[in-house]
């Protein structure tokens, strides 16, 4: 009895060590990114207004703000978006539904697996050989935007994957035993049933994207612009024009990896006001991920 | 003697290397119900989807022998003839209750849709025919559009049933419709299935003896790949000429 009692003690004990270790581990990593961002938006709060989105960079501290920044960022996820979802999408379906499955799609599968995992300033070595240099796209939104739209293709490609799996067999017989052929399957089912999985993948890998800063330098993005790219629409007949496609730019990350690089004080704190806009972006495509999720799961159980 | 809708004659099937079919000679009769018996693992589920080539979606799965199907008599298990068109005559009702998650309505449209029918007086015409048909119209026409995963395990059951009707096929193939039931839901779709049997060619698996006895007019009793004994459901449960086939009905083992 005394045994069965010091026994439990011992355990407790222990259970009480981890307790405390997992706690304090959990504590480190909040208190730090805490501080972190209390330090950001004591910065850069002051210089968040109206102005600042709408102004050029500029010589002078408070006269500068991210307009060519954000409008760059904007449209060369508009590019990465184009290029990245449909082919990744497709993509998955094709590795789900249609490939049969032996050895060689064995090796595609750790391919795509290893590719999410290169480190992003290999795809902007990459692209910039191909997209800049061979294809001769120059230093543009679509190099960047292509180049981008790689990075994240492996991760819409899995998350796609990873959905589709999610649908169960027996719907897949039921349809299949009505005589349909697989592209009925996949565009009555699969598709929809996998929509929401489909989507939190594409907002979180484009919102990686937004924050990507290596590869774009590598690809030649401007440091300091003081200009906006041609409109994508026009005045007149199809009132659409892509001349911004092949246009010079700057994004997010570059515009306050440039003022973090001055000296004068003034200009970091542009940098920290830039970076809780960018936070602000990236906190709200995962909220917008987290919501869908909820949404589709709320609708389709299984 | 009732006409001959479908035959397997020398109905071997292999999943890879492991022969579950060996020598499977077994009539369809037309318009009757034929129910297939026999213990877990003997191989009648794996007959029963050689019917509509469920089999084809899976990798490593060889047919040899022939289903014959009648009246155009074409072997329905050779590769030149197209699985979709098998599915499209003879249609399947699967053990666990599986609509989509679409409404009622669109569960049952889903194969005239596929079809290519998509004119709305046709699709609701025959969506309430095929409801009518599976016993479920009067519970669930005031909510035709909404989800179908609200309805209960037997009237999704019934929807499936219904979703299959809906095609008008030739055959229709039930494996073990009602083991995911309570008794209740069991009665009604049994008396549905026997309803059907006007106009349709029934072949159930089951594993309940009960069930085949009740509802069937042919049984076929499979042990281990084999088709042991067929004949009618009375005599072969009244007085079955295998020694194997007494002891299953009489529950020595299974």
């Amino acid at each position: 009895m005394q045994d069965i009692k010091q026994r439990i003690k011992i355990s407790k004990f222990w259970n009480g060590i981890f307790w405390i270790i997992g706690l304090m581990s959990t504590l480190i990593g909040l208190v730090l990114l805490l501080v972190l961002m209390i330090d950001l938006f004591t910065d850069g709060a002051p210089r968040l207004s109206y102005k600042f989105f709408t102004s050029f960079p500029s010589r002078f501290p408070e006269e500068a703000g991210i307009l060519s920044a954000w409008v760059g960022s904007f449209l060369v996820l508009l590019v990465t978006a184009g290029a990245a979802i449909p082919l990744g999408v497709a993509a998955g379906i094709y590795l789900e539904e249609y490939a049969r499955k032996h050895w060689i799609t064995d090796i595609i599968e750790i391919n795509i697996a290893n590719l999410a995992g290169v480190p992003s300033i290999v795809y902007g070595l990459l692209a910039l050989g191909l997209f800049v240099y061979l294809l001769k796209f120059g230093e543009s939104i679509l190099t960047a935007g292509l180049t981008l739209g790689l990075l994240i293709l492996p991760m819409i490609i899995m998350a796609t994957r990873e959905a589709i799996r999610a649908i169960p067999g027996s719907i897949r017989e039921a349809s299949y035993a009505l005589g349909a052929t697989k592209w009925q399957t996949v565009q009555w089912h699969i598709i929809p049933y996998s929509m929401g999985g489909i989507l939190t993948g594409i907002i979180i890998g484009l919102s990686r994207a937004i924050g990507e800063t290596a590869p774009i330098i590598t690809v030649g993005a401007l440091t300091f612009i003081a200009f906006l790219p041609n409109s994508p629409f026009t005045s007149d007949f199809p009132f659409l024009s892509f001349k911004w496609l092949m246009d010079p730019f700057t994004v997010m990350p570059i515009q306050m990896f440039n003022w973090v690089s001055r000296p004068q004080k003034e200009f970091q704190l542009n940098a920290a006001a830039a970076g809780i806009i960018l936070m602000a972006m990236t906190l709200l495509m995962n909220g917008a991920a987290i919501y869908i999720r909820y949404k589709f799961r709320k609708r389709i159980r299984w | 003697m009732d006409s001959i809708k479908a035959e397997s004659r020398n109905l071997n099937f292999y999943y890879g290397s492991l022969q579950t079919l060996k020598n499977v000679n077994l009539q369809i009769r037309e318009r009757q119900i034929t129910a297939l018996i026999g213990p877990s693992g003997c191989g009648k589920t794996t007959y029963l989807r050689c019917f509509n080539r469920m089999h084809d979606l899976y990798p490593h799965n060889r047919y040899q022998g022939e289903i014959i199907l009648y009246p155009d008599k074409i072997n329905i298990i050779s590769p030149e003839v197209d699985p979709i068109e098998v599915r499209m005559r003879i249609s399947m009702v699967f053990q666990k209750p599986n609509p989509f998650p679409k409404s009622i309505f669109e569960n049952v449209a889903y194969g005239l849709r596929v079809r290519g029918i998509n004119n709305k007086s046709t699709l609701s015409e025959k969506v309430e025919k095929s409801l009518r048909g599976a016993a479920l119209w009067d519970e669930i026409k005031d909510r035709l559009h909404q989800p179908a995963f609200d309805l209960s395990g037997g009237q999704q059951q019934r929807l499936c049933i219904a979703r299959a009707l809906a095609t008008d096929p030739e055959i229709l193939l039930f494996d073990e419709p009602t083991s995911a039931l309570d008794p209740i839901a069991t009665g009604k779709i049994e008396e549905l299935i026997m309803g059907l049997q006007e106009h349709i060619t029934i072949l159930i698996v089951t594993h309940n003896m009960q069930q085949a006895a009740r509802i069937s007019d042919y049984t076929a009793f499979m042990y281990l790949g084999e088709l042991v004994e067929c004949g009618e459901t009375d005599s072969l449960f009244v007085n079955p000429q295998n020694k194997l086939t007494e002891e299953y009905i009489t529950g020595r083992f299974g």
